[in-house]
């Protein structure tokens, strides 16, 4: 049994120590909010924050994350900044089909929450890690700036 | 039709001279596979052609009844019988009923369908089809829904129908004022019959609320923003198992013995067991392999990297695909091929020509790499069969599963998620049946099945390699005499027979045969290729190389002659006109009419002058700068892009803009229009820079992202303006999801040209420019 904090709530997870996060929120949680993509860390799908930094569940074995803090997509809206980003995601119409959009905007947050003001080079190099096959990668730009209220023109 | 692909599809097992019902009955195949065989039908069987929406599998439905249903508190449901796969179907789709209904859009819901083509028509999500066939049927579903709403509200208050008007979700009695909701007159309304076609009055475009206004709403963007959406890999289920697949690498491999002893004694492992599979041609079958079911994913994951699998390679084990390259790149070389068309006489032409510039060009095997993998999830409950799936052919999925499974197809059901990704790949159903057959040996018992990134680079159905060759012949006046092109490639038909070598006829009118220049001779042959993967559409497919090849080949001309490249480019075109696809063998045509789709050389300009014009052409660049133009008609929409890149000096590339102009007719979403260009921007640039899928041994050699390169954001160009040209609704509609990605990798390798003097004619670029020219 390990027990981690997920969203707030402290949870207890009955899977073996050496299975990733990804897995452990999706099938024994229940929180599948958080995407598989390429489980080697390659495409950041799977993007969450374990005490306020942004991992890769696909590589973060479950007992990494015993006793910490995770949040996922489905809490991320209770913090100030990520509530900003699913707006400004809306505001600018980012995702096509959403799927790789959780991790997305779990970096982009977990940037502006450590650089609330980003540079373009900031911004593609905190999100070159995920990958978005359908390509909205402008609009993600526009909308990381549109959450930090950097005026200018949008892509 | 040829004989050539008369004989390939009786290899098929379809036959000729049955009527077009029973015909599309026996078809193994999705709608776009179907169109290839209309021809056939046309010389074989009684019934008049049809086309568009009526040529697929089950044609169109335009009833209400079907459609839209409204609660007693008002609240419209509007069902979506599309697959949602990032084009915004589930929000422009409704958009049509929702405008011509006169409902207020914040009470509408959105249904998706199940896979029920009697009931609601065809649901290939494929082809770029759903709004251009549906639009119109769409609009009459939401007018006649309108008109039975007033007349229930006029048979109530007793006065004459032409006296009351449906108005933002109220029918108002226009003499008197009084009003009535439509949840008050919903259930009246349902009671009348659906008007009969000729009485429907449909709007004038002018007074559209919705169809056409840029909104970037999305139906399901709040529930993506918030973690709360509904893949195909997201479904749960009480007391669910999860297995993985362990299939043969090599095309038509086999297990030959597999030892799974490490793999069961992983925690959570439950069984293990060897699925038969289809030998190739395997259509949209499963390929077998080893099956690994756990208690999580991750258990089975776990188990099947412990297996030990003896596997019998079979036919393909030798295929190396850089050897392949150099077999059809000497294929293209020879005269030859199978004639694909002809006009005048362009060998003539060319032993006559005073100039001749010849060019070769490549482009590699790729895979779809949807974000989200193949998944499905089955269980079997009193002999009837439940899977959801994030497919883009519902019905399609519920036939095989219903075959492979011997079950009656009331007994199936195909629920559709959203699709994280498609382009292409979740048409084909062999994961959808191998949720069923897994369920079904584990007794019922729901499984959800995932595939890895590795299973989906592994074992796609993988866009195809294809070398082309180009000659042009120029006379003393630089005018060009003749147009000589050959392109071998391994044809999409070899998942539906055995061993065809030559293109289909939907595969020839991607690009290659219906290019609309003015040019006296032109031969287009088709040199034989023989499939060693399993091929299939990939978002444009055949356009890909069709137009990298001609949209470089014209800029290599235009240098040759020291021409400014657009100005070349419409001079090629020649004076405006409507070019029957027919005469220049072009009939397949995207399964559309001749006469109501003919090629309009006009919009072709127009697109090249529009973004010609954006994009500043013909402005001095720096050294290592430069713009690249490319023009395309596929899927019949017209695209033009201007692509403007820096070039550094260790040969890495930037790209600050790129301008599309894209005319393809009335828009429904504008903003989702501008958003599939923008995404076929980013997928064109994925091909044309990084993405490659090799083999060697029969095997693919990419296993991940690492390997198999997509773009990311720091590829993605600073800016994309998509400039729409603007369209009457009376115009028929064009496709949008795909005809936006063909002319990225030619413009780019045409900026590419003018920045550096290199000419690149090899997908993908990866490192070409920091060897030497």
């Amino acid at each position: 049994m390990t027990t981690l904090q997920i969203n707030g709530k402290p949870t207890t997870v009955d899977a073996p120590e050496d299975t990733p996060l990804l897995w452990v929120l999706r099938d024994h949680v229940g929180l599948t909010g958080t995407k598989f993509g390429c489980g080697l860390a390659l495409c950041g799908a799977c993007t969450v924050h374990l005490d306020g930094t942004p991992v890769r569940a696909c590589q973060t074995p479950l007992s990494a994350a015993a006793g910490k803090k995770v949040v996922t997509i489905e809490g991320v809206g209770a913090t100030k900044t990520g509530k900003a980003v699913q707006a400004a995601w809306l505001e600018i119409g980012v995702p096509q089909c959403g799927y790789c959009q959780a991790g997305q905007i779990m970096s982009a947050t977990a940037l502006l929450q450590q650089n609330p003001k980003p540079s373009d080079a900031d911004i593609d190099g905190a999100m070159s890690g995920n990958i978005c096959r359908c390509g909205t990668y402008t609009r993600i730009r526009s909308a990381i700036k549109s959450a930090a209220g950097i005026k200018g023109e949008t892509a | 039709m040829n004989l050539r692909t008369l004989t390939t599809m009786k290899q098929a097992g379809v036959q000729a001279g049955t009527s077009r019902r029973a015909f599309l009955k026996t078809l193994p195949l999705s709608g776009l596979v179907l169109s290839i065989a209309i021809p056939l039908i046309g010389e074989a069987a009684d019934e008049p052609q049809k086309y568009g929406g009526d040529g697929m599998p089950q044609g169109l439905r335009d009833s209400p009844k079907i459609f839209v249903s409204i609660a007693p508190d008002g609240i419209v449901s509007i069902v979506v019988n599309r697959s949602e796969m990032g084009q915004g179907v589930r929000t422009s789709i409704p958009k049509i009923v929702a405008d011509e209904l006169e409902a207020d859009w914040k009470r509408v819901r959105v249904v998706q369908a199940p896979g029920d083509e009697v009931k609601y028509g065809n649901q290939d999500t494929d082809g770029s089809r759903s709004t251009r066939h549906w639009f119109d049927p769409m609009r009459r579903c939401g007018a006649s829904a309108r008109q039975m709403l007033e007349q229930a509200a006029a048979d109530k208050w007793h006065v004459p129908v032409d006296q009351v008007e449906a108005r933002q979700h109220e029918v108002v009695h226009k003499a008197s004022g009084r009003k009535l909701g439509y949840g008050a007159l919903a259930l009246a309304a349902a009671k009348l019959d659906v008007p009969p076609a000729a009485s429907l009055k449909l709007k004038d475009p002018s007074r559209f609320r919705y169809i056409g206004k840029l909104d970037p709403f999305l139906t399901d963007g709040q529930a993506i923003v918030t973690g709360h959406s509904h893949y195909g890999i997201d479904t749960r289920l009480p007391g669910m198992l999860y297995a993985v697949i362990a299939r043969p690498p090599v095309l038509g491999g086999k297990v030959k013995s597999f030892d799974a002893a490490e793999a069961l004694k992983v925690p959570g492992v439950v069984k293990v067991y060897a699925m038969d599979g289809t030998p190739p041609p395997s259509e949209f079958q499963p390929i077998g392999g080893v099956v690994v079911v756990g208690k999580d994913t991750w258990a089975a994951i776990k188990g099947r990297s412990l297996l030990k699998i003896e596997w019998d390679d079979g036919a393909h084990a030798s295929y190396d695909s850089a050897a392949f390259r150099a077999e059809l790149e000497a294929a293209v070389l020879k005269p030859g091929g199978k004639e694909v068309r002809n006009e005048g006489d362009a060998y003539a032409a060319l032993a006559k020509a005073a100039k001749k510039v010849e060019a070769s060009y490549y482009v590699p095997h790729y895979a779809h790499a949807s974000m989200e993998c193949p998944a499905a999830t089955a269980r079997i409950v009193g002999g009837a069969c439940e899977i959801w799936a994030c497919t883009q052919s519902p019905q399609a999925a519920h036939d095989r599963v219903a075959k492979r499974l011997n079950l009656a197809p009331e007994k199936v059901t195909v629920n559709v998620t959203l699709l994280g990704g498609g382009f292409g790949r979740k048409s084909k159903a062999d994961f959808v049946v191998e949720a069923a057959l897994i369920s079904q040996e584990m007794g019922g018992t729901p499984v959800k099945l995932t595939w890895t990134r590795e299973d989906d680079l592994h074992h796609d159905y993988f866009h195809t390699v294809s070398a082309q060759h180009i000659e042009a012949g120029l006379d003393a006046n630089g005018k060009i005499t003749a147009w000589l092109h050959r392109s071998a490639e391994p044809t999409i038909l070899s998942i539906f027979a055995p061993d065809p070598k030559q293109l289909a006829p939907f595969e020839l009118g991607l690009g290659l045969v219906g290019l609309p220049y003015a040019i006296p001779n032109v031969r287009i042959e088709n040199p034989a290729a023989t499939a060693h993967a399993r091929i299939g559409w990939l978002r444009s497919v055949n356009n890909i190389q069709h137009a990298f090849a001609s949209q470089s080949f014209i800029a290599e001309l235009a240098q040759a002659q020291g021409k400014d490249h657009k100005d070349y480019l419409l001079e090629l075109l020649g004076p405006d006109r409507l070019i029957d696809p027919r005469s220049i063998s072009e009939h397949w045509n995207h399964g559309e009419s001749p006469e109501r789709y003919p090629i309009n050389t006009g919009r072709l300009r127009k697109v090249v002058e529009k973004v010609t014009q954006e994009a500043h052409w013909g402005r001095k660049l720096p050294g290592g700068q430069g713009l690249g133009l490319a023009a395309h008609y596929s899927f019949v929409t017209y695209v033009a892009a201007v692509v403007e890149v820096n070039v550094n000096d260790k040969g890495e590339i930037v790209i600050p803009r790129i301008d599309v102009a894209v005319d393809c007719g009335p828009t429904v979403n504008p903003d989702r229009v501008r958003s599939q260009i923008e995404g076929a921007c980013v997928m064109g640039l994925s091909q044309a820079v990084v993405s490659e899928i090799t083999f060697k041994n029969g095997r693919s050699e990419q296993d991940n992202f690492h390997q198999f390169e997509v773009a990311r954001m720091n590829l993605a160009p600073k800016k994309i303006v998509v400039h729409i040209m603007p369209s009457a609704y009376d115009v028929p509609l064009g496709g949008v999801g795909e005809p936006g990605v063909p002319v990225i990798a030619p413009a780019l390798m045409n900026a590419i040209n003018a920045a550096t003097g290199k000419r690149i004619r090899a997908l993908p670029l990866r490192d070409q420019l920091a060897s030497p020219a």
